[in-house]
């Protein structure tokens, strides 16, 4: 039985999600050249968000087409909040600040928001079961489909269309492309670069959001360590598709999610390679393809072309 | 400008500080027994991951151990000494073990500790205690190396005089687990499954090699990352492999995501798996997909047990907010086992700790010999527990029911 269909949407579906977090990396890299390192944590504490939604707000057994929705909105507003107020009191005092400065600030925000979520949100040591969807599972061509990834599979698309619209045909959008070209002369044509790079960080924070529940409903459990692996390949991702480029995130990260994918299907049947070839070692080959790709192409698959850069 | 931005750092370092040790100063604060009756304080050092993904496990064990040192209080079961416990978070990870284990040695106070869960943290800690000659009792290291040296299968070699332990090792357990799916199971074709850790690759290395034996066949072989939760691609494989059953080397905080994957890739056959997944969080992880899949365990069901009932009925009583899991019986002998040598040690001195009570109570530990919960308790010469019971599970109805306990005979 041939396996790749089914192999290619794992690898899809994985990648849509590294493709999610990545652009919250890119956006904001690319408007103040600022690796946020703390975006993981975003992302986790948006699926936080959606469970308290779901364990606190709404009465037991309320049906998960309701809930869904609530707790997405739920996800979204932690996310944003956490986003902002790290902007606002933690990146915004650095603005102007050797560049090592705010780097280190992320990674120490990073590992403060994980703490936090550890030591204070009940229950939170271990594992929380996240709710599930009804339904079996969907044939499609050779490949099944489970309900929980079907949120992913909608959700992903739809969040790359509209951030290509927000960006490319709105007024905020286009003072956003201003403001990663050129952030002076944006200010003095009249540009809120403040207002914009809150607007970067809170756009970044709703894809997270949005990843943060695919990935509760994909995988069943949330957990305060997940933002951290999940970010550095989200990260990853953002360099491999050119970190900058809104469009490269996506790929980037769906490129990640195949190649680990199918290294773990693969690898072991090539004749001598058998030792490299489990899930142990996915990421080793995930992160050849990068350090290829940075050696022959420094700007990432799509580059970072300055006009589309947001 | 300058001068702010170092303010905000400033602030933001202490702030990231203050909650660190924040955290610090909760996992020492392990319950401390107050009913003292006077004179002399030993402290029994305990070493397990209190936070984390394996924590269910971990606070069992420590809780456990609280419970006997509280218990030997209450009996005044040595007299002029009062127990206490220092408990310390090792999250799993050797390195972290090592430094607790180093921090142990250096509080005087500490005769003897229980711990760790992990054998990869075992490993780890065996020469800081050894050098110390400071008595460790594990309840859930299970990696034979540990007691009967890297070359086990050849040539047994004790490496450490002061390691003991009350759980029973993978060269049985392995065994046993093969034996089960293979004659009473009736599966021929297994996919084996480990996470490359001390403990998971230990144990599906002795299933293989067991299985093998019995007349089985081993369709497929792969090796996870326990950092990962994404395991669609080896699911995917699984299913393709024609397998009939899956046995997993590794701990239930990847179990439980793998063996709802492999269902859902569409392969509905059992997962089977060691003690590391015999806790009710891989039901909670599995979810309905987990109902079947199956677990050894080392001892017999502490329910079962006529010993273990006042164990549990004094656990409930006490009220700690956890569950005691797959552990808890055997921390509680583990510890139980340290009162006893330290008990030895006093009497023999004329009922005061001698000056390098330490060293005497490895000597202690050696002799040791109980009704504990887990049934009778001494150790062999290195140092493993004479109690080889191993029971199988499985899930049914979201809980584990016992399925078969018994010996492992060659």
């Amino acid at each position: 039985m041939n396996e790749l269909p089914q192999q290619l949407v794992n690898g899809l579906l994985l990648g849509s999600m590294y493709g999610l977090v990545a652009i919250g990396y890119t956006m904001v890299y690319g408007i103040v050249q600022l690796i946020n390192f703390a975006h993981g944590e975003i992302f986790m504490v948006g699926a936080f968000g959606a469970i308290t939604v779901h364990l606190y707000l709404l009465p037991d057994g309320t049906s998960i087409w309701v809930a869904l929705p609530l707790m997405l909105l739920g996800a979204v507003i932690v996310s944003v909040l956490v986003a902002i107020g790290a902007e606002r009191f933690a990146y915004r005092p650095l603005r102007g600040a050797p560049r090592l400065a705010p780097l280190i600030t992320a990674i120490g925000l990073s590992l403060a928001l994980q703490q936090a979520v550890w030591a204070f949100y009940p229950e939170a040591k271990s594992k929380l079961a996240f709710p599930q969807i009804e339904g079996g599972p969907f044939t499609i061509g050779g490949a099944t489909i489970q309900t929980g990834d079907i949120f992913l599979l909608i959700a992903a698309p739809i969040s790359m269309a509209f951030l290509a619209y927000f960006v490319m045909r709105t007024r905020t959008g286009r003072g956003m492309q201003a403001t990663a070209q050129d952030p002076d002369t944006a200010k003095l044509m009249g540009v809120n670069t403040d207002r914009i790079i809150v607007i970067a960080f809170a756009l970044g924070a709703v894809f997270a959001a949005v990843g943060g529940v695919a990935s509760g409903l994909k995988y069943g459990q949330i957990d305060f360590k997940m933002g951290f692996i999940l970010g550095l390949k989200a990260f990853t991702a953002a360099v491999l598709g050119g970190i900058g480029n809104i469009y490269g995130a996506m790929i980037g990260g769906l490129v990640l999610g195949i190649v680990e994918t199918l290294a773990t299907a693969y690898i072991a049947d090539i004749p001598g390679l058998h030792q490299f070839g489990s899930q142990s070692w996915a990421e080793v080959w995930a992160f050849i393809l990068l350090i290829l790709v940075l050696l022959f192409r420094p700007q990432g698959l799509l580059g970072e072309r300055v006009a589309d850069r947001a | 400008m300058r001068q702010r931005s170092l303010i905000a750092i400033t602030a933001a370092l202490a702030a990231g500080a203050l909650t660190l040790t924040a955290c610090g100063s909760r996992d020492e604060d392990g319950g401390s027994s107050d009913s003292g009756n006077g004179g002399t304080t030993v402290v029994i050092g305990v070493d397990a991951p209190l936070t984390g993904d394996l924590s269910a496990l971990g606070l069992g064990i420590k809780n456990s151990v609280d419970l006997a040192a509280k218990t030997a209080n209450e009996k005044k079961y040595v007299e002029g000494i009062t127990f206490k416990i220092e408990a310390l978070d090792d999250q799993g990870q050797a390195s972290v073990g090592q430094q607790n284990a180093t921090k142990l040695v250096a509080n005087d106070d500490v005769l003897g500790v229980v711990g760790p869960l992990n054998s990869s943290v075992g490993e780890s800690m065996q020469k800081v205690f050894d050098s110390a000659k400071l008595v460790e009792v594990s309840p859930a290291n299970t990696n034979p190396a540990l007691t009967q040296g890297v070359n086990w299968q050849t040539e047994k070699v004790r490496p450490y005089k002061s390691y003991f332990r009350t759980a029973t090792t993978d060269a049985i357990q392995g065994p046993f687990a093969a034996q089960y799916v293979y004659n009473d199971a009736k599966k021929k074709k297994v996919f084996v499954i480990d996470d490359k850790k001390t403990y998971g690759a230990g144990l599906a290395s002795t299933f293989t090699e067991e299985f093998k034996k019995l007349g089985g066949k081993v369709v497929g072989t792969e090796h996870i990352n326990p950092e990962s939760k994404d395991f669609s691609a080896v699911a995917t494989k699984v299913k393709n492999s024609g397998a009939d059953v899956v046995y997993y080397g590794g701990e239930y905080p990847q179990a439980g995501p793998l063996s709802k994957q492999i269902k859902e890739a569409g392969a509905k056959i059992p997962l089977v798996g060691g003690d590391g997944i015999y806790s009710a969080d891989f039901i909670k992880l599995a979810g309905a997909a987990g109902t079947g899949d199956l677990a050894t365990s080392v001892g017999a069901p502490v329910e079962d047990l006529p010993s273990a009932k006042e164990f549990v009925a004094n656990y409930e009583k006490a009220g700690y907010k956890e569950a005691y899991e797959a552990y808890g019986g055997y921390s509680y002998d583990s510890a139980w086992a340290i009162i006893e040598a330290v008990k030895k040690v006093v009497e023999d001195n004329d009922g005061k700790l001698p000056d390098d009570a330490r060293a005497k109570v490895v000597d202690a530990m050696q002799n040791v010999s109980f009704d504990g919960v887990t049934g009778k308790v001494s150790f062999d010469e290195f140092g493993d527990a004479t109690n080889k019971q191993l029971t199988v599970y499985s899930v049914k109805d979201g809980d584990w029911g016992t399925v078969k306990s018994g010996t492992f005979t060659g």
